[in-house]
């Protein structure tokens, strides 16, 4: 991590307009990512991940979307400066995004090779012929078998793990820089998942792409990251290496996700832990620490003031007030 | 796919039969018959004339001679036209609704679509207000309305185009812009909602990430997705238009097919009720065929091949 950063995203803050009042889905949050590496972001539905995701590629519809504060620094260059012609340029050339639900990303009456070869030809400015060779080659890249047989079909003639596919190969056929994966096994069989992670992996290796990986799933993020980001509430509550989130969390967020992991050395009887309550309402979130409602460890001060920037190690950092020299220390015993 | 079009040729002809079978049994149904509102005649003459277009047969007897002449596309002669048959009457008046017909549904399809695209990608500014007022006015506001409403503007105030005959492009625009205004405004309406479903899809989602311009994802990722409901209404809406209008043809004093359908029953022209109703049909059918054979070419998720559940 001696290199600048791909991608900085600084104090990014991402309103969204509704009629019942303004949503602050992403508050604030600071994150880099180095080229090669590949980071997770972490947290329950609602809390902000796939709008920092939408964020990035600016796909966040404005309106009722509103880039409030913040830079996201491609580069050198802000990306939320850029203009709409300018950000297609960059789209899915320079960053690409895979989206969770693979049945419904593709078009059902285009073919693939077509709709693999329509970026390539755009951004390379390749012909007909090698767009279609390339596509053939990334077909058989993601283990696609016979290729150029299945470069004709359509996706309804391909199945849902194979869409994955076909997807990680159109987001990759530009050779980006940066690949945002949007939960991209959520929808998939468990078997399925793991392959695609795999996939995933293998190929971070190969092409030296940057990953984003958002998930809810602890393990796929465990499997493929390096850097994980645990978000809530639209803000970031902790952060750090994938050691350091998974075997010294700090946050009694994460460490309610580690426990309510499902584990193979589980009494059969045994509970598998909750987080008890709801992600709060966003229209009006709770004052503080957003986590406090549902905080087994809440003090009176994490229902006043938001807790400040803990820094533990280099690159881990927390915010929570338990890090504050007067906190009582808490008992616990979690590591995933 | 050959085999496909024999079994739509041959269910065809099962819908047409019914069609007949139901037509003309209901129509002899009705009080009256072709000569009753002839004035004074002695009842030997009406027996003459009656056996001579065999009223007098039994009714199943008619009816089976009616199918027997109906197999080397004989629609018979007219009652009410005397020494003109059917197949005449369509002969002379259906070019005039061909050609009018015509020019409507290209200009319904070419204004509709359009319009339609254009109020979805504006969703909510006022282009998709505006258009949508158009089109909600286009759709409920009767035909006479809209004809009387030109015929006044263009040609009797401006003075620009005559205000009926027929004889020439000039005396078409008038009547095919009527005859256009309520599939044009149910295109634009049909487009609007059915791409605003597109637009909304994941796979645009994926076009635009990919960085397509928006007139790229329009044209290659949503318009094809979105034409497959319009095709359907276009099918039964162009064998509408082009068999003509009773209303449009009688503003505008045009010798098209329409004012046969109405005019053959008032007159109990039994055979020309008949013809009109197989030909509209067999147009019907024929569109509704042509629709179904559109479908693969948009969606490659249809497939014909003429058997169940595949």
């Amino acid at each position: 991590m001696n290199s600048n950063p791909l991608l900085s995203v600084e104090e990014l803050t991402v309103c969204f307009d509704t009629f019942a009042g303004e949503v602050k889905a992403v508050d604030t949050i600071s994150f880099q990512v180095y080229p090669g590496e590949a980071i997770g972001i972490v947290g329950e539905s609602g809390c902000g991940k796939s709008v920092t995701a939408h964020s990035i590629m600016q796909l966040i519809p404005t309106p009722p979307g509103r880039y409030a504060k913040g830079k996201i620094l491609f580069g050198k260059d802000d990306l939320l400066q850029k203009s709409e012609a300018d950000m297609a340029k960059i789209r899915g050339n320079d960053i690409s995004i895979i989206f969770q639900d693979a049945m419904t990303s593709l078009n059902p009456v285009l073919t693939i090779g077509m709709q693999i070869g329509e970026s390539l030809q755009l951004h390379q400015h390749m012909n007909k012929q090698d767009a279609y060779a390339r596509a053939v080659e990334m077909l058989r890249l993601v283990g696609i078998p016979s290729p150029e047989e299945r470069i004709k079909e359509y996706p309804h003639q391909f199945s849902g793990g194979m869409r994955q596919r076909v997807m990680i190969a159109m987001a990759l056929s530009c050779n980006p820089k940066l690949l945002i994966a949007d939960e991209p096994t959520t929808a998939l069989d468990v078997t399925i998942q793991a392959q695609i992670l795999d996939l995933m992996k293998d190929l971070q290796g190969k092409l030296n792409t940057a990953i984003i990986l958002i998930s809810h799933d602890l393990g796929a993020i465990a499997s493929l990251c390096s850097r994980v980001i645990v978000m809530y509430a639209g803000k970031i509550a902790e952060a750090g290496t994938a050691i350091d989130i998974f075997h010294q969390p700090q946050h009694p967020y994460t460490w309610g996700l580690l426990q309510s992991l499902p584990r193979i050395d589980m009494m059969q009887k045994q509970k598998l832990a909750i987080i008890p309550g709801q992600p709060p309402d966003l229209l009006s979130p709770p004052t503080g620490c957003p986590f406090h409602p549902r905080c087994p460890h809440a003090m009176s001060i994490c229902q006043e003031h938001y807790p400040e920037t803990t820094v533990l190690t280099k690159g881990h950092m927390v915010h929570c007030w338990l890090q504050h020299p007067d906190a009582p220390k808490p008992n616990r015993e979690v590591t995933a | 796919m050959l085999r496909y079009m024999l079994i739509r040729i041959f269910n065809s002809l099962l819908v047409l039969l019914a069609i007949i079978t139901i037509t003309f049994f209901l129509m002899h149904a009705i009080p009256g018959g072709p000569f009753t509102s002839e004035k004074n005649i002695p009842a030997a003459v009406l027996k003459n004339i009656e056996e001579h277009y065999r009223l007098h047969d039994p009714l199943w007897k008619q009816y089976i001679d009616y199918l027997g002449n109906l197999t080397h596309f004989d629609l018979g002669p007219s009652f009410k036209y005397a020494g003109r048959t059917v197949n005449d009457l369509i002969r002379e008046s259906f070019p005039v609704s061909l050609q009018l017909g015509m020019v409507s549904i290209a200009l319904s399809i070419l204004l509709g679509i359009p319009a339609g695209a254009i109020a979805a990608l504006r969703q909510n500014k006022w282009q998709d207000y505006a258009t949508m007022f158009l089109a909600t006015l286009g759709v409920s506001v009767p035909s006479f309305v809209l004809a009387t409403l030109l015929i006044y503007i263009f040609a009797i105030k401006l003075s620009l185009l005559p205000a009926a005959m027929w004889g020439g492009i000039t005396y078409m625009i008038l009547p095919a812009l009527t005859l256009a205004g309520q599939p044009t405004a149910f295109i634009a309406r049909l487009t609007r909602s059915s791409m605003l479903e597109v637009l909304a899809q994941d796979y645009i989602k994926t076009a635009r990430a990919k960085g397509l311009s928006p007139a790229l994802i329009l044209y290659r990722h949503a318009l094809k997705n979105a034409l497959i409901p319009i095709i359907t209404y276009i099918g039964p809406m162009a064998a509408g238009i082009l068999t003509g209008s009773f209303i449009i043809e009688n503003i505008f004093a045009i010798p098209g097919l329409g004012r046969h359908f109405v005019t053959s029953i008032y007159n109990r022209d039994y055979t020309v009720i008949l013809g009109v109703t197989i030909f509209y049909s067999v147009l019907i059918i024929g569109l509704n065929l042509i629709v179904d054979l559109i479908y693969p070419l948009l969606n490659p998720r249809i497939k014909l091949t003429g058997k169940q559940g595949e």
